[in-house]
């Protein structure tokens, strides 16, 4: 009994810090002193004035729902607050696979968000001063700087790969299925280079796809091929796996994580849980939600949680946005985020999943089962890295 | 609930996601399947070598008798089917129950794959015209005063199965007997079939880690086509084009079979209207073998007229009826597009639906959930018209006119053809002809088959290559 309390008094507690964040944040972007001039244009088409009318998450529904159409083209300085003009800005973009991609301006966000994130890795897995392996997209994306700062902020080093997703989106529209994968060779190969340079790097981001396809070159020689290769001895006990290629703690997302590819990791590449895997759910809006550890007992069900107050996650009705599925029902995954650098109220994400409850280390909503929503999954073509 | 697993080197795999499959009629689930990911059948398929390795060990007289014992086995026993024991008879309920095709073909189908297994010596005989089949034990060997030596072109053997009609499994089956294990994705709808000739192989003995079955998403799928160094695919021309040019896979797309009709005969065409009519209709209509176009270079209205008459007595029939001709579909929405695709189609001059005319009544017929197409046999007044080389899955086709001497030159691609004429130089013709894969002379209808032939490719011939090979002493 005493423990549920706890949790009321969490989840309460939770939702104040909520409340005091939306109102923060909105003050600062609709403030003609710091707002942010996309915004301070918008207000002029509201009916109500939203640095007297907001005051909780729920008086967000206000704002409606955020088009992402409003995020394609420029020009991007509409998206800087003017407190932050003159501060070294960042764009990053989005995916590209639909279409002209959306952008986003950032300056500190993504350092933040990887700095909160690298607090729930465990060290024993993660080492700190370890070295990392960035084995995902390359070119305009928050993910491959976030990876690096992440290193470097657990005192490593971060090697990256060239990878172009959006090459690869073309040629599986052309059907040039043979070319695409000949393309994940030669990401592949960059990493095997990387991992046979005597970097002694112990820690990897990886998407699902990439993991599998990492984890078969290794099965198949290819790492100790490299070394061969360099004149280099093949450690006793071989190459062979991604736990015999020194890799002791992954940090995975990017796309669709279902939880028999979690169990297949798990089971088949990573030594039953020898090497730790921490799947994560994000994207350049929000940042990057953590999931609750994966594990056999538990399905290797994957339930995320939003860095919040920073961004929250609510699973609706995809008939009425303001209505909340119940705890366990399937609805469209609905973001928000509530930085002083980019405020993105309501925006329907391309996914959906079941609504989870709070628990003690994250006291609000999460979301499982991501997958892409269905109305939009057959004609949209993701997760192809 | 019934479970199909998935089998991994021959060894049950429940897996986290799971696919339903539904009674055609009730629309209840009748079982699920274990789904696997792609890249869990790249690790298996790495281990193949080991497995072929092990068929390689058993003796070629050995091996046919697992296999004619596997044949006895799944026509007769009751067989493992994931947590349940399954009859034959459960087996062809279980594969009309989620097909729609009548428990009648089911059977039908069900014994082209026994006589294949059962006879798998004089299948062996045909694919590789009588080869001694120690020289696959050995590797080489002699022959007719010849040294022959052959060697396997991969390591396994992939297929991409559909869930049309069962019969096609027969294509696949004899491939353990040429010692080449099996890795295969079964059809959405139909994972019965391969799962029971797997599990009548394991029961005859054949080695587990070489029977894979691997019910997977179209990713897995593309997996299973990369990984595998020999393969068949089943599927539409969307399907197939990507892999139009890569030699290690074996297409088994639209057939566009027909029967050509000769100058010489074309007189006499009523005695071919049964012939005609079976091979449109056999099966209902359901395979790549069936005629979707009948050539003819006169009497065009006349003949699409005489099989529509014959054609438009057939009724949707219940699954269960002995008496069925036609298969329902499965997801009923899909006869309804079909329909309305060809009603479409109808709009561009040319062309007229002979058999709706005679018969009174639409071609899409729906009973609950529950959808038929009813035959349709369309009449092109010319062969460009866009519904004078269309196949679908129901008793279909166009009868087009053309001049005998622009046929060859105008019908392309071409499974089966049955030629019916005794015109030497149009024989020849056809029998030059690289349009045509499979040519009956005379009035045979597309869908009889000769077993001691190959047909649709040659399974040995993709599965082993021939070397020149020279041995001295020291």
């Amino acid at each position: 009994m005493a423990e549920t309390k706890s949790l009321e008094i969490l989840v309460k507690d939770a939702k104040t810090k909520l409340d005091a964040q939306v109102r923060e944040v909105v003050q600062w972007h609709f403030s003609p002193d710091t707002g942010t001039p996309f915004w301070l244009e918008k207000a002029k088409e509201y009916k109500f004035n939203p640095l007297k009318d907001v005051h909780t998450f729920e008086d967000l529904r206000l704002f409606g729902t955020f088009e992402d159409e409003w995020l394609r083209g420029g020009p991007v300085q509409r998206w800087i607050p003017k407190g932050y003009a003159g501060k070294p800005t960042y764009v990053f973009e989005t995916g590209g696979t639909t279409g002209l991609p959306k952008t986003r301006v950032v300056i500190d966000d993504f350092r933040i968000d990887y700095e909160m994130m690298s607090d729930t890795l465990p060290d024993k897995y993660f080492p700190k001063g370890s070295n990392w392996l960035m084995l995902g997209p390359s070119g305009p994306r928050r993910l491959r700087l976030a990876i690096e700062h992440l290193a470097q902020h657990r005192g490593g080093i971060c090697f990256c790969i060239d990878l172009d997703p959006r090459w690869v989106v073309k040629l599986i529209k052309m059907r040039e299925i043979g070319m695409a994968n000949l393309y994940k060779e030669h990401a592949i190969d960059q990493a095997l280079t990387i991992l046979a340079g005597g970097h002694d790097i112990k820690c990897m981001f990886t998407t699902p796809k990439l993991l599998a396809a990492l984890d078969e070159a290794l099965r198949s020689g290819k790492l100790e091929d490299k070394f061969r290769q360099l004149g280099k001895k093949i450690p006793a006990g071989g190459l062979k796996s991604i736990k015999a290629a020194g890799i002791t703690g992954i940090f995975s997302g990017g796309t669709e994580f279902t939880p028999q590819f979690t169990r297949e990791a798990y089971e088949e590449m990573l030594d039953n849980g020898d090497v730790y895997m921490t799947p994560t759910y994000g994207n350049t809006l929000m940042g990057l939600a953590c999931s609750k550890p994966i594990c056999p007992e538990d399905g290797f069900k994957i339930s995320y949680y939003a860095p919040q107050p920073r961004a929250a996650i609510e699973v609706v009705d995809p008939k009425n946005y303001d209505k909340l599925v119940e705890y366990g029902q399937t609805g469209r995954v609905l973001l928000t985020t509530l930085t002083k650098e980019f405020f993105v109220p309501r925006f329907p994400e391309r996914d959906e999943g079941e609504r989870e409850l709070p628990f003690e280390k994250y006291p609000w909503d999460g979301v499982s089962g991501v997958r892409p929503f269905s109305e939009f999954a057959a004609s949209t073509v993701v997760g192809v890295y | 609930m019934l479970h199909i697993p998935a089998l991994r080197l021959g060894k049950p795999y429940t897996s986290l996601n799971k696919t339903q499959l539904v009674h055609h009629v009730t629309g209840e689930t009748v079982a699920e399947v274990s789904q696997v990911n792609g890249s869990q059948i790249v690790r298996d398929i790495s281990k193949m070598e080991e497995a072929r390795n092990e068929l390689q060990a058993i003796p070629m007289d050995k091996l046919m008798h697992m296999v004619k014992e596997a044949g006895r086995i799944f026509a007769t026993d009751t067989l493992p089917c994931g947590d349940q024991a399954q009859s034959f008879d459960d087996y062809i309920r279980n594969l009309s129950s989620t097909t729609g095709s009548p428990m009648v073909f089911c059977k039908r189908n069900a014994g082209k794959v026994e006589y294949v297994l059962r006879n798998i010596d004089t299948i062996i005989a045909g694919l590789t015209r009588g080869l001694d089949m120690s020289i696959l034990d050995k590797g080489h060997g002699s022959q007719d005063g010849r040294t022959l030596c052959f060697v396997p072109t991969c390591s396994s053997f992939g297929a991409i199965l559909p869930s049309n009609s069962p019969g096609v499994h027969s294509l696949w089956a004899p491939t353990p007997a040429l010692k080449i294990p099996l890795i295969l994705k079964p059809g959405r709808e139909e994972p019965w079939t391969p799962f029971r000739v797997i599990q009548a192989y394991l029961k005859a003995g054949i080695p587990a880690a070489a029977l894979n079955f691997c019910p997977t998403d179209h990713a897995g799928a593309s997996e299973i086509l990369r990984g595998t160094g020999r393969s068949m695919l089943f599927g539409d021309s969307t399907t197939t084009e990507p892999y139009k040019n890569d030699h290690r896979v074996e297409i088994h797309g639209p057939g566009y079979s027909k029967v050509l009709i000769g100058e010489d005969k074309i007189s006499h065409w009523k005695d071919y209207i049964d012939i005609i009519a079976e091979s449109i209709a056999a099966n209902g209509g359901r395979s790549c073998i069936n005629v979707s176009a009948v050539w003819v270079p006169s009497h065009g209205k006349e003949i699409a007229h005489a099989i529509s008459e014959k054609l438009a007595k057939i009724k949707a029939r219940s699954y269960d009826d002995p008496n069925a001709e036609l298969a329902a579909f499965a997801n009923p929405d899909v006869p309804e597009r079909i329909s309305g695709m060809i009603d479409n189609l109808l709009k561009t001059p040319g062309a007229s639906d002979i058999t709706e005319k005679v018969r009174g009544t639409p071609r899409f017929v729906k009973e609950g959930r529950c959808a038929w197409l009813l035959p349709a046999i369309v009449h092109c007044e010319t062969y460009d018209h866009p519904l004078a080389n269309k196949e679908f899955l129901f008793p279909y086709a166009s009868v087009v006119e053309c001049p005998q001497s622009d046929m060859l030159k105008l019908i392309g691609p071409t499974l089966v053809a049955t030629a019916i004429t005794e015109d030497k130089d149009f024989a020849h013709a056809l029998l030059n002809s690289t349009n045509v894969d499979r040519l009956n002379l005379g009035p045979i209808p597309t869908n009889r088959l000769t077993w001691d032939q190959p047909h649709e490719g040659n399974l040995f011939t993709h599965l082993y290559k021939q070397r020149a090979y020279q041995q001295s002493g020291f």
